[in-house]
């Protein structure tokens, strides 16, 4: 279970969380979304604890993220994310990549790390790419390679952050159907997407943040149905 | 007919001079590379602010000539009777000295590696040792290859230098035929030839590895 409690986060002198609190429980899927500068994504990498929060508190499973006894590197290959960019490591094959935290992190054997990183690779279709380099790979295909590499960790919670805003439009739907197979299987997740169809379909509950604000969280039927926010009606209407 | 005074024994002793310019080249370049890769490291960790002293001393040597270091450091080591001889007076300045452009090129080096890259590797658990070993290291060594493949030819070039403080290398060699034979061109030519050869394979290794890294890029 992610707790999120009345979490804030400032860039500066700019507040980009302010007073977030949210509970994502086993199996859930919630997407984020709003426009840009709402701090979406910044929730994402503060719960992967690759932003220190100002205030609040975010638990995984209890244990506190951003407390200093919190083994991150640990709490880490739990959480899984995968961002907008999909940061493929250029000098290592589809194969390599996946491999190589499973083996340094997890500390698996050569053997071992192949099979899970094979087993990944194959479940986002890209079986047949093992020995390719990223950068001979389409975008789609990067970024699913990130899935896998991310999915490799074995990780009981996956967090998306605009995994599609980068690539181009017919490419968008094969990562799309990644993560439905992955919120089909009973993966835990969190995306910040812009893609209000597939929000619509996969989520069990959907967020509206608006300056730093979850305005509203409800249910897809409820949220796209009959938003009660007016920022949130303005945002629907613009995005329609 | 073309005759020369130049005989087996002048030219062993030519060969004698290249492995000393070997010898001072090797040592400095390695030290010198792994002082650089430290103090790159630490410029890039440590921010500009608190590497400025560092910054500022490695400015000094990349700025004052190379003979003015060296005879300063071997006055320096005589003063203060550290007894160093002038193989191991020319290696500590030259070290520094090729330290102190490596810091840069390892500086450029690491920078050239997206911050989103890395917090990729660190967002699958990955320690900070574990991201410069497995990701920032080979991602920076090609690209800071050729700049230091350029400044191991320039250290072993300049170390010519260190003949001002007696030691006879390759170029003290042949200035010494030079005085006794006569035959300057020659003699110098032959003296380019063998500084011709020891760059050459160094600069076809660059390009090697250069060409094998290339089709991941």
């Amino acid at each position: 279970m992610i707790e999120i409690e009345n979490v804030r986060k400032s860039f500066g002198t700019l507040e980009v969380l302010k007073g977030i609190d949210l509970t994502v429980k086993k199996g859930e899927v919630v997407t984020v979304i709003g426009g840009s500068g709402s701090g979406k994504s910044t929730l994402l990498t503060c719960i992967n604890g690759l932003e220190p929060i100002d205030a609040g508190r975010i638990k995984i499973d209890g244990t506190e993220v951003h407390a200093k006894s919190t083994d991150l590197n640990k709490l880490r290959s739990k959480v899984g994310i995968v961002f907008q960019q999909w940061n493929a490591f250029p000098h290592l094959t589809v194969l390599e990549n996946v491999m190589l935290a499973p083996r340094k992190v997890l500390g698996l054997s050569k053997q071992n790390a192949e099979e899970i990183a094979v087993k990944q690779l194959t479940h986002v279709g890209l079986g047949e790419k093992l020995s390719v380099y990223p950068n001979r790979m389409s975008g789609g295909q990067q970024q699913r390679m990130a899935i896998a590499r991310a999915l490799a960790m074995s990780p009981e919670y996956m967090l998306f952050d605009e995994v599609t805003s980068a690539l181009d439009p017919q490419l968008v739907g094969e990562v799309l159907d990644t993560l439905r197979m992955l919120a089909s299987e009973g993966m835990t997740m969190i995306c910040v997407t812009h893609e209000m169809k597939f929000a619509r379909e996969v989520s069990d509950r959907v967020a509206f943040f608006h300056k730093g604000v979850m305005a509203e969280i409800a249910p897809p039927e409820a949220l796209f149905g009959a938003p009660k926010d007016p920022e949130l009606q303005k945002f629907l209407a613009a995005t329609h | 007919m073309f005759n020369t005074a130049l005989t087996w024994s002048d030219l062993a002793f030519l060969a004698q001079g290249a492995a000393m310019t070997l010898a001072v080249t090797a040592v400095s370049v390695a030290a010198g590379t792994l002082l650089g890769i430290l103090f790159g490291v630490i410029r890039v960790q440590a921010g500009t602010y608190w590497s400025a002293p560092l910054t500022f001393v490695l400015d000094v040597f990349r700025s004052v000539p190379l003979l003015i270091q060296l005879v300063l450091a071997n006055a320096f080591q005589s003063i203060a009777k550290l007894g160093w001889g002038p193989f191991t007076t020319s290696c500590v300045v030259l070290s520094l000295y090729t330290a102190a452009y490596c810091t840069e090129i390892v500086r450029g080096g690491i920078s050239s590696v997206p911050a989103t890259t890395r917090r990729a590797s660190r967002s699958l658990g990955m320690t900070w040792w574990q991201d410069m070993r497995y990701i920032v290291a080979p991602l920076a060594t090609r690209v800071s290859l050729p700049s230091w493949i350029g400044l191991a030819l320039g250290v072993m070039k300049d170390s010519a230098l260190v003949l001002w403080l007696g030691l006879i290398e390759l170029l003290r060699a042949s200035q010494i035929l030079v005085t006794r034979l006569q035959e300057p061109l020659f003699i110098l030519l032959i003296c380019g030839a063998i500084y011709f050869l020891i760059s050459f394979p160094i600069a076809r290794l660059g390009g090697y590895l250069e060409k094998r890294w290339s089709p991941n890029d």
